[in-house]
């Protein structure tokens, strides 16, 4: 596969591509990890939900 | 499940757990379904092998004009249908929205520059997209500004709404304007103008774009109702807190007094 006198251009924007929607996971799975900690942080120390059920039950 | 039973965040939640598993694994096999075509898709006789730029370019910008009509959908279900989960769908899809615009117009002025000669052109299109990429970011400025979500949800519909003129705009620039960048190819009446060969790596791309989309979607609205159960309990900690020393004051006062009777 030959890209021609633009290959620059070309592997430029793939890999800007692939480098945003690696730091959008990244960003998106880090923030997700903090909240359940921050979550469970409170549940230790004693803050409950009023329902009783605890802060990080999904199900 | 219907829309009603989705009101409830823990339903909600259980439902991403169950699904965003399966909806990463398709998104992976469609991205790489898409990636091999679009590798294998031969050049263009005018435009050489700069045409696979279209593979990437494309996608991102219908997503950022879909993006904003997922956001002005949620801005609706915010000020008339008062949807719990709105205001949380429209706050986690406004970063995803400015990435996807951000790539739009980078990948275009990377293909604009050996094809027009230019990065940038302030022509109708161009600009027209620049201004939602700047919408985004003020939505998502507007959205930190407000510490209560609940006050930001409406003053962020109300801007998501006034911001949906721009997407037609951006849409029928091309046609109601002088403009560098060509006319609609695929969306268009008639049918697309774009060989199969070139179509069908294009239509698997954005399908695999628009997936990455529901499923980083889903996953940021997770987070957000995580993030506002965090909110609700640090207050609830910090009204027991005053609360406790209240009553712990009040018990000096009334210890103190008995001690004057005594006295």
């Amino acid at each position: 596969m030959s890209l021609g006198p633009y290959a620059s251009f070309i592997v430029t924007s793939y890999a800007l591509v692939a480098a945003v929607v690696v730091l959008l996971i990244v960003w998106i799975i880090a923030d997700y990890r903090r909240q359940q900690a921050r979550l469970q942080e409170l549940e230790a120390s004693g803050v409950t939900r009023r329902s009783g059920r605890s802060t990080v039950d999904v199900r | 499940m219907t829309l009603t039973d989705l009101a409830n965040p823990t339903r909600f939640l259980a439902l991403t757990t169950r699904i965003l598993p399966w909806l990463a694994g398709a998104t992976t096999v469609l991205l790489a379904i898409g990636l091999y075509q679009s590798a294998m898709a031969p050049d263009d006789y005018q435009q050489g092998a700069t045409v696979k730029i279209m593979f990437i370019h494309v996608p991102n910008a219908w997503l950022s004009m879909f993006v904003w009509g997922v956001m002005s959908v949620a801005a609706l279900g915010t000020l008339v249908w008062r949807h719990p989960l709105a205001d949380v769908a429209a706050k986690a899809a406004a970063p995803i929205g400015a990435a996807f615009t951000f790539l739009a117009l980078v990948t275009g002025s990377l293909w604009g520059r050996p094809m027009w000669g230019t990065y940038w052109e302030w022509d109708a299109r161009l600009t027209s997209v620049l201004i939602l990429f700047l919408m985004y970011l003020g939505l998502i400025a507007l959205w930190r500004s407000v510490e209560d979500p609940s006050r930001a949800a409406r003053a962020a519909a109300i801007l998501t709404l006034v911001g949906a003129i721009n997407i037609p705009i951006i849409k029928f620039s091309v046609d109601w304007w002088n403009t560098l960048h060509q006319p609609a190819s695929v969306f268009r009446m008639g049918g697309p103008t774009l060989d199969k060969a070139f179509l069908w790596p294009l239509l698997v791309m954005a399908l695999a774009f628009s997936l990455l989309f529901i499923t980083l979607h889903l996953a940021a609205m997770r987070n957000e109702i995580l993030r506002r159960r965090v909110r609700s309990l640090q207050m609830m900690q910090a009204s027991r807190v005053a609360f406790s020393s209240e009553v712990g004051a009040g018990s000096r006062d009334g210890h103190a007094s008995n001690e004057i009777g005594a006295a």
